[in-house]
């Protein structure tokens, strides 16, 4: 019992000096929380079954992640108690020469870490089940659903889960704790409260050696990433400057805490002014103890600055491209002519009466199968696409075909390139509200939206390819893709479609007719039981021998897309969350665990007269310093990262990238700049103590 | 003689109403200028509380201080930090240098304090280290010092910015016999050059290196006396026979 009230104690008295770290843990319960107990929110809504699934399969995949979260967590957690372990060396050395035993000493910190667990675990869970309800307002807002009334929701399965992961990890802090008490010596325990910190300074010439080493490393690995990102096919060849990187960013800070002080120490001027060279030497001391926490913060805050922006863009995107490239309620594509390539549908797939009975419209052929499709649609267009075997990749491409397939050599050259009256296209444009083109008698035009593909189009239309169609010969009107495009996705993947003039096109190659509409009723309800009776048209024994035309509509990619980018809406959210206040919590720990030693520090310096105004801008220069430093390294590996996310991203569209990197940093500024600031205030009330 | 400090019918109480402890009760003394004035006392008899006062670092509950004819028991917040760091220096026991600083920046800290430029405070420690025989060490760390020298340090970081009076709380505390000596002797050396110094020292023999003895007893003066003509060693004697009167527990200063 005694032991019990000695633990109870101990953390009443830290409690302010550790207030951050019970503060992240608390703030790191809750968010694991929240992130896990997603799944009931939607329970309240109203949401398709498709969206469920996506919803199921976000919870799966947010769970993986809430194994990691674990793992950042529990390290922050043993990282953070073994430094406060240390600074508890003189408590125990007056345990152990009282003759308590080191088994007692152990059973202390369990009782701590217990009450400490226990505690936290409360806290946290009635700080999560809260912020989970300002959540649902989010889920709601992302999946789109209407939160018909305010319910309380409380997921006992998330709750039972964050019980169990935190319990390891305060399992393993206990174990911890109990190995490093058993291995300590009584000596070391009394003496190492004595203040005899050795200021070890490392060789500058070597110093300087490794910054130029590891910077060149750097550099090689920025430049793999971005310049060279083309090569990097397989998942082994991110690894190496990933690697490459990690090793480099942490002999920068080991070089860096060496050199700092003496390029500093040489400005005489700047050295000798002030509180500067206490400054410094505080902020050096500092650093040179924690090149490798450092270097994990950095690594952290970098992961967060890509992830998110990465994430945010992707969400803010996806959205944008339904708008964008969604602009009609539905399509519908009926394969015709299949007969022409018989073969080749054959091996696709198709059954010979599907292939033989290839001579109706789309529209037609919902006619066949007795569904009045037109009669739901408010307005809608017919339109053909045609396609020839003497129309290839490889005819339009030209002269330009073999130095293209040098550089690319996985593009399927071979196959047929879409074709379209320009009369079509244009109707199509309208149709969609974009732009509209006109062509002259022996031109023709590419429109793409997808990039890179644009890009490779882009080198044989600025060589003024011609190509031979039909008899005709047609020049390129443009020197590059315009934008435009006939199928609707969330993303721009049209690769390529050839515009010509009408009187060129050969009827008999006439592919596909798309049948384009806005349905008359806007009720989502509505739409999907139309949408649902088409696709129970293929249970009708027709659609064996006819093949009905696929449909691709607003709702279904909407639904599609939702799920998605909630889901990375979320990871970005969780993982940057967590990432930042890991990384901010072990700074702001690490300083407040010295403000004993500076507290000595500063009352010496008031002893001998300095300023109140200069002492706080000291400490406040000394905090800055030591959170700016990871923050820095990580932006400028950031630049290059969201470079290297802007080429995996560049499926989804990119525009999104500014207002996704401007929310970050706010989000970053926020957090960050709280933990920041939470650090300086805790350190300036524990240095004011007076005497 | 001008006066440098005078101590004005100064009291100190500690504690509540119901258990007042007087630390010091209605003291009063003068330093002049140039001197060189240790304060001795057994533990508790209130000495470090008055140099604690006189240093500004704790306020007096009545009576006035005057350094240099100026009250500095009226001043406040920001004046008192500046009055420390323009008119005093401070000697601790126990050092008080930044571990983390060289014993060169240690020093040039209570010139750049006082916003000196930096091409001057060169200047100024190479003259003080050559006064106090610490030149070898000023690029050396408080760790890598002997405690004598650390003291000599803290005396250079005290004396550099040419205070109207130093202030040396038991110098010697923390020191061997040898140390103890040379740091004692440069303090004289000092007082030759016209620093003016109050040491508080429970230690005969620290004591008998100033030139006026002020006996300190229950927050009161108990005696005074003065080097006069005398050696160091006659001096020495006359204070253990004043700390054989006053019995007790100074005897462990023998």
């Amino acid at each position: 019992m005694m032991l019990c009230k000695l633990s109870l104690k101990n953390i009443k008295k830290s409690i302010k000096d550790y207030a951050i770290y019970f503060f992240t843990l608390i703030l790191g319960i809750s968010i694991f929380y929240v992130f896990n107990a997603l799944d009931s929110q939607t329970v309240m809504m109203d949401v398709s079954s498709s969206t469920q699934d996506l919803i199921d399969l976000m919870m799966t995949v947010l769970s993986s992640v809430s194994v990691f979260v674990s793992f950042i967590l529990g390290f922050l957690i043993i990282y953070a108690s073994k430094f406060l372990m240390k600074r508890r060396n003189k408590e125990f050395g007056i345990y152990l020469t009282l003759g308590m035993s080191k088994r007692k000493i152990s059973l202390i910190l369990f009782f701590e870490t217990l009450f400490i667990g226990i505690i936290s675990l409360l806290v946290g869970l009635g700080l999560g089940v809260l912020l989970s309800q300002a959540m649902s307002l989010v889920v709601a807002n992302m999946f789109e659903a209407n939160l018909t009334k305010f319910a309380f929701v409380f997921s006992s399965s998330a709750c039972i889960k964050t019980i169990i992961y935190f319990s390891i990890m305060y399992f393993l802090v206990m174990i911890f704790n109990t190995v490093s008490v058993s291995k300590c010596k009584l000596i070391d325990l009394l003496n190492g409260a004595k203040k005899s910190e050795k200021i070890k300074l490392k060789n500058p010439y070597l110093c300087i050696i490794i910054f130029i080493i590891s910077c060149i490393v750097l550099g090689k690995a920025y430049h793999m990433v971005t310049v060279e990102f083309l090569t990097l096919q397989e998942v082994t060849d991110v690894l190496k400057p990933i690697i490459m990187g990690v090793v480099s960013t942490f002999f920068i800070f080991w070089s860096l805490s060496g050199l700092i002080l003496r390029i500093v120490q040489s400005l005489k001027k700047y050295y000798y002014k002030g509180l500067n060279s206490f400054t410094l030497r505080q902020f050096s001391s500092k650093i040179n103890t924690t090149v490798f926490g450092v270097t994990i913060i950095c690594l952290m805050l970098f992961v967060t600055i890509c992830l998110l922006s990465a994430c945010l863009t992707m969400k803010n995107s996806m959205n944008a491209n339904i708008k964008k490239y969604v602009p009609a309620d539905a399509i519908f594509t009926q394969n015709m002519n299949m007969d022409k390539y018989y073969d080749d549908y054959r091996r696709y797939g198709y059954n010979d009466s599907q292939i033989k009975n290839s001579h109706y419209t789309a529209k037609e052929m919902f006619e066949l199968f007795n569904f009045d499709i037109t009669s739901y649609f408010k307005d809608y267009i017919e339109v053909n696409t045609y396609a020839t075997e003497n129309l290839t990749l490889n005819h339009t491409l030209g002269s330009k075909l073999d130095s293209i397939r040098t550089q690319f050599p996985f593009l399927a050259y071979d196959s047929k390139e879409p074709i379209m009256k320009i009369s079509d296209y244009n109707k199509v444009a309208k149709f969609y509200g974009i732009a509209e083109y006109s062509l002259s008698d022996s031109e023709y035009m590419v429109i793409a939206n997808f990039k890179s593909m644009a890009s490779v189009r882009d080198i044989a239309l600025k060589n003024g390819e011609a190509i031979n169609l039909f008899g005709h010969t047609l020049k390129p009107k443009y020197d590059s893709c315009k934008e435009g495009f006939l199928e609707m996705s969330s993303n721009p993947i049209n690769s390529g479609i050839i515009l010509v003039p009408d009187n060129v096109v050969d009827e008999d190659y006439l592919i596909y007719n798309h049948l384009i509409g806005n349905y008359k009723i806007t009720n989502n309800d509505a739409i999907m039981e139309i949408e649902n009776n088409i696709n129970n048209l293929t249970k009708n024994p027709k659609a064996s021998e006819y093949l009905l035309p696929s449909g691709s509509t607003k709702l279904a990619i909407k639904e599609a897309t939702v799920g998605l980018s909630a889901m990375v809406t979320f990871i970005g959210l969780y993982l940057g969350v967590i990432f930042l206040i890991s990384s901010a919590a072990i700074l702001g720990l690490k300083e407040l665990s010295e403000s004993s030693d500076n507290k000595e520090r500063f009352k010496m310096l008031r002893k001998i007269g300095t300023d109140e105004k200069m002492i706080n801008k000291a400490l406040f220069r000394q905090i800055a310093i030591f959170f700016m430093l990871p923050l820095t390294l990580a932006l400028i590996h950031s630049i290059f990262g969201i470079m290297f996310a802007v080429k995996i991203l560049e499926v989804f569209g990119t525009d999104e990238l500014l207002p996704s990197i401007i929310a970050t940093a706010i989000f970053i500024v926020i957090i960050y700049g709280g933990y920041f600031l939470i650090t300086y205030y805790c350190s300036k009330s524990i240095i004011k103590e007076r005497y | 003689m001008e006066n440098i400090l005078k101590v004005d019918k100064i009291e100190k109480y500690y504690g509540s109403r119901s258990s007042l402890t007087k630390a010091i009760d209605n003291l009063s003394f003068e330093v002049e200028k140039g001197e060189f004035v240790a304060i001795m006392g057994a533990s508790g008899s209130g000495k470090t509380t008055l140099l604690n006062c006189i240093s500004t670092i704790d306020k007096v509950t009545a009576g006035h201080i005057f350094v240099g004819g100026f009250d500095i028991t009226k001043l406040k917040g920001n004046e008192l930090n500046k009055f420390r760091r323009e008119e005093l220096g401070f000697i601790f026991q126990d050092f008080n240098l930044l571990d983390t600083l060289t014993a060169y920046e240690n020093i040039a800290l209570a010139l750049s304090i006082q916003n000196v430029s930096p091409s001057s405070i060169e200047q100024k420690i190479k003259e003080v280290a050559s006064e106090l025989d610490i030149k070898d060490v000023l690029s050396k760390y408080p760790y890598q010092m002997s405690g004598g020298q650390k003291q000599r340090v803290a005396s250079a970081r005290a004396i550099v910015t040419n205070p109207k009076l130093i202030l040396a709380d038991e110098p010697t505390g923390a020191l061997d016999s040898k140390s103890s000596k040379m740091l004692l002797e440069k303090f004289n050396y000092l007082d030759e050059l016209g620093a003016t110094i109050l040491m508080v020292t429970h230690d005969a023999f620290t004591a008998s290196y100033a030139r006026r003895v002020i006996f300190i007893k229950d927050g009161k003066i108990f005696k005074e006396i003065r080097k006069g003509e005398c050696s160091r060693k006659e001096f020495f004697d006359k204070i253990i026979d004043v700390v054989t009167l006053l019995g007790g527990d100074l005897n462990d200063a023998l």
